[in-house]
């Protein structure tokens, strides 16, 4: 593995080895006063950052630090791309400073890939546009298996609900790749103008898709809420925000159609009240949305380790 | 490090025997009782593990412990992966699971237990990833062969076999618990096209 672009470019065995290694990762360190690995010294990582984004960022800042690697946080706002640089010259500063690896969120779909034609190092997706965003789909696959399946194996048979703005989400699209390599089965539920136009047929082999929330939840192993992303919408795309919650929130109603075991997440931030009500969102149960986040630091750490902890 | 490719048979690859099985447990026995003499009966002590075959080696040792005199050493289990300092020369390599003794190491007597003492640059690992792991009242070490070429000022404390060696030669250690059989072979470390010539 040199990039990490699609979480479509891991094939099974590679998807198991970064949740093993993320595993053994917070195995490592889990309950240490000192929690730091000296694995990646003298490596250098870039936070390349064109969106806003506090999650993702921090955790793979802290991913890289946890490991020892240096790491340099370059955001678009107050640097030169505020002053028109463009991608291909920032990237060409940050490959001449020495870069081992860039992590890299942009608006742009496919911004990542360009990149790695620039740089010698490892590029690493941290969310493009409306494409992809492959460590959310790793850490949510880790969480699910720490919760459903004893943190090992994959995930044959595990049903998915994923709801909400499909059409949007880099974080549904990476989800339904991964998932499915995984051996679960996913259902993507959204009202029809938030579903991208041939979804049925877009990954490949068909995925299953519904209008019904109410009747997807009885069967469903882990319902996984999506955030509106009123940015990217530049057009109305539901009448109104409480039609949305009502026809596809999710509230303590409908958390009581769920299955005694499964589990409620989101890949943050949230919209309380709109995808999801804060009494779902605070289960402390079903709601995995906190743990989410702790994970998401092993999944990072892992990856950089694949990526970065061996020969060039 | 010698036990890395021990799953092809060093029987078939015209290694020469330097202990058989026989060997094997009397050496383990003889590490036994060093180990309850010098701890004054293992009190105190914990048998940490290197994997692969330093982990089997514990356990044998713990076990022989138990039969020699009324006393349990915990053992644990020590990944140095995420400490070595050649990571760089290689592929990346998969991570094991640490996992500590029962009654952790803190102020206990840890002793490292490997199968091969080489170069120390294994130990100097397990030394980083022991001290993250607690503090130690004091570490020992044992390990079932020395063959010398040290590139580190370390010694075993325990040593089952001291075999003299040149770099070029390839010591294989097989354990009854990870390979079937006790024994350990010394290799001209040359492919049977190369031999002879």
């Amino acid at each position: 593995m040199r990039h990490l672009l699609s979480a479509g470019d891991l094939d099974l065995t590679e998807a198991l080895l970064v949740l093993d290694t993320a595993e053994q990762l917070d195995r490592a360190i889990a309950g240490r006063d000192v929690k730091k690995l000296p694995t990646l010294r003298g490596r250098t990582v870039v936070n390349l950052f064109y969106e806003d984004s506090t999650r993702t960022r921090t955790s793979f800042e802290l991913a890289a630090k946890r490991l020892s690697a240096d790491v340099i946080n370059f955001s678009a706002k107050g640097s030169s791309v505020a002053k028109g640089e463009s991608l291909k010259d920032t990237a060409l500063s940050l490959e001449a400073m020495g870069a081992d690896a860039v992590v890299a969120r942009h608006w742009a779909s496919g911004a990542p890939e360009r990149l790695t034609s620039w740089v010698r190092g490892s590029v690493i997706n941290a969310g493009d546009g409306t494409h992809e965003h492959p460590t959310q789909a790793l850490l949510d696959a880790f969480t699910m298996r720490r919760r459903l399946r004893g943190g090992e194996g994959d995930l044959e048979g595990l049903h998915v609900a994923i709801v909400g703005d499909v059409l949007h989400s880099r974080v549904a699209r990476s989800n339904t790749l991964l998932l499915r390599t995984l051996g679960a089965r996913v259902t993507l539920v959204a009202p029809p103008t938030l579903l991208p136009l041939g979804v049925e047929r877009m990954f490949g082999d068909p995925v299953d898709v519904s209008y019904d929330l109410d009747s997807v939840l009885p069967t469903a192993d882990v319902v996984m809420m999506l955030r509106v992303q009123s940015e990217r919408m530049a057009e109305s795309f539901f009448p109104s925000a409480r039609e949305y919650s009502r026809r596809y929130g999710l509230d303590v109603r409908r958390m009581g159609l769920l299955p005694d075991h499964a589990i409620v997440m989101h890949p943050g931030p949230m919209n309380r009240g709109m995808e999801i009500a804060a009494d779902v969102a605070d289960h402390p149960k079903r709601s995995t949305i906190v743990e989410q986040v702790t994970n998401g630091v092993s999944v990072r750490m892992a990856v950089l380790y694949l990526l970065l902890g061996g020969a060039e | 490090m010698p036990a890395e490719n021990a799953s092809d048979d060093p029987r078939a690859t015209g290694a020469r025997s330097v202990l058989d099985s026989g060997d094997v447990s009397r050496v383990i026995d003889r590490m036994a009782h060093q180990i309850l003499e010098k701890t004054g009966g293992a009190a105190d002590a914990v048998l940490l593990g290197i994997p692969t075959r330093g982990v089997a080696l514990a356990a044998r040792l713990a076990g022989r412990i138990a039969i020699f005199e009324p006393v349990s050493v915990p053992i644990g289990t020590l990944d140095i992966t995420l400490y070595r300092d050649d990571l760089r020369l290689r592929g990346v390599r998969p991570l094991g699971a640490t996992v500590e003794p029962a009654g952790g190491i803190d102020g206990r007597l840890v002793i490292l237990v490997d199968d091969v003492l080489y170069s120390g640059r294994t130990v100097r690992a397990a030394l980083d990833a022991l001290t993250a792991l607690g503090r130690p009242r004091a570490v020992q070490l044992a390990v079932l062969v020395d063959r010398g070429h040290r590139e580190l000022p370390i010694r075993a404390d325990y040593v089952g076999k001291n075999l003299p060696t040149s770099r070029q030669e390839e010591v294989r250690v097989q354990l009854a618990d990870v390979d079937g059989a006790d024994g350990v072979f010394l290799t001209d470390g040359l492919y049977p096209g190369e031999r002879g010539r």
